[in-house]
């Protein structure tokens, strides 16, 4: 479903991300981990080009997403995007974060795209927030809203920056379970975390970069217990034991 | 010698001067105004813009227009553009205002745009919605919201600024009350009533921006 093959990228004199190359095959999910300035977030940000790549290609349900022939606004509309931050439009209220890309973009009716809003914010425990605006809801709840705007456009996958980075501990919990409900759905996605327990229980494939590069790629069992990579060993020891 | 001796029954014997006036000077301060605004707009856009031939032009016409006094400026839109055009001293008026208000609306609008944070237009992007939409339907509304302050002192200013048509003789508030000087030699009554008159247009056009300012604000926080 997602085919990255041979990125790299530079920021100036910067090489952040070297020759990277890896698959996420339909239904899967994919963690990404690793060390701060490892490349983790420039790598997901170039899945749907909000960063651009200076060669190699990534090809998302078929689509080239970097060809400049290709229509960048189509590609994104299958591709579910969630930032750390949120980014909530703090105008809108949650239904209206929800609805305003299906109605402007797929040219949903309003109706129609009401009742989808309202049926995904309930069944991510947002029921009585439809009216609520993002200042008056919790981390954890502007999240959830965040995630229901990228299902609202019925993605392909979904691509989370870091989800649960900017929450209170309190708060991760309830986030981390909407994700992992998507994830026994059978939802594409591609997850940049810290939290190493969610890593290991919901994905399928764990992805260890470090310097720009992919150090690492295994099963969880297989990364948790026994990693090949005396990078990713010492960061293990360092996440895990404490 | 006895002191300048006041006589403001000037003011109240040519009420309907100043009235014929003040509407003119509110007229001419609008219609520059709305063609200000879609003006100064694309031009704050175009400081901003990804191709950098629009941004040249974009910043040469504000550093230009805020570095040439409005003074000079009408009187040439009046009397060297105005003879090409068939501009009357009315329309010289509104072109110069408006022209001279964009370049400021435009840097209010672009300081607005990036206030707003990035993570907006990424996410907007990220929905599909294309660059002009994002603009439109997310960054745009929070902008204008930022920048509704500096734009109210803008319009003021506007209002304020009108009373320098005079000078190409454009029919409004403070030409009125020149001639009525002239006429009556009540300078100082006369001036002094057209600065309340002023003030009273500013003043009203001050409080119905801040109503709509904590109307927006108000809907946010509820």
């Amino acid at each position: 479903m997602i085919s990255i093959k041979h990125v790299n990228k530079t920021f100036g004199m910067n090489q952040v991300l070297t020759d990277v190359t890896l698959e996420v095959p339909k239904s899967n999910v994919v963690a990404i981990i690793g060390p701060s300035g490892a490349g983790k977030s420039t790598l997901i940000r170039t899945i749907n080009a909000l960063e651009p790549i200076d060669n190699g290609e990534i090809v998302v349900d078929g689509i080239s997403i970097h060809d400049k022939k290709v229509n960048i606004n189509k590609a994104r509309s299958e591709i579910g995007f969630v930032f750390q931050s949120f980014n909530l439009y703090p105008f809108l209220t949650a239904l209206q974060n929800v609805t305003l890309a299906p109605i402007n973009v797929k040219g949903l009716s309003k109706s129609a795209a009401e009742e989808r809003g309202k049926e995904l914010l309930t069944s991510l425990g947002l029921g009585d927030k439809f009216d609520a605006y993002p200042n008056r809801l919790s981390g954890g709840q502007q999240q959830r809203v965040a995630i229901a705007r990228a299902l609202a456009m019925d993605p392909q996958v979904m691509l989370f920056d870091e989800p649960t980075s900017a929450l209170d501990p309190e708060m991760v919990t309830e986030v981390l379970d909407a994700i992992r409900k998507l994830a026994e759905s059978g939802m594409t996605m591609v997850v940049v975390t810290h939290e190493m327990g969610f890593a290991k229980e919901i994905c399928d494939e764990i992805i260890f970069m470090a310097d720009g590069k992919v150090v690492e790629q295994a099963t969880p069992a297989k990364f948790f217990t026994n990693p090949d990579s005396e990078r990713a060993q010492n960061f293990l020891s360092k996440v895990l034991h404490h | 010698m006895g002191g300048y001796e006041y006589d403001f029954s000037v003011i109240s014997q040519n009420m309907d001067i100043f009235i014929e006036g003040a509407l003119k000077t509110l007229e001419i301060s609008a219609i520059a105004l709305l063609l200000a605004i879609p003006l100064g707009i694309i031009i704050g856009m175009g400081r901003i813009s990804r191709n950098r031939f629009i941004r040249i032009l974009s910043s040469a016409y504000v550093e230009v227009m805020r570095g040439v006094p409005l003074l000079v400026l009408l009187i040439w839109i009046f009397f060297v553009l105005g003879q090409f055009l068939k501009l009357g001293s009315y329309w010289a008026s509104i072109i110069g205002l408006a022209v001279f208000t964009a370049a400021f609306i435009a840097e209010i609008v672009r300081s607005g745009i990036q206030g707003v944070p990035r993570g907006q237009m990424e996410a907007a992007r990220s929905s599909g919605m294309t660059y002009w939409q994002a603009m439109r339907l997310i960054v745009l509304p929070q902008a204008f919201r930022r920048v509704l302050p500096p734009l109210a002192s803008q319009f003021i200013m506007l209002i304020k600024d009108s009373s320098l048509i005079s000078v190409i003789g454009a029919t409004e508030l403070t030409l009125n009350a020149k001639n009525l000087v002239a006429t009556s030699m009540r300078s100082i009554e006369v001036w002094t009533f057209i600065g309340f008159v002023y003030f009273a247009m500013t003043f009203t056009l001050s409080m119905i921006i801040r109503a709509i300012e904590q109307k927006l604000l108000a809907r946010e926080n509820s």
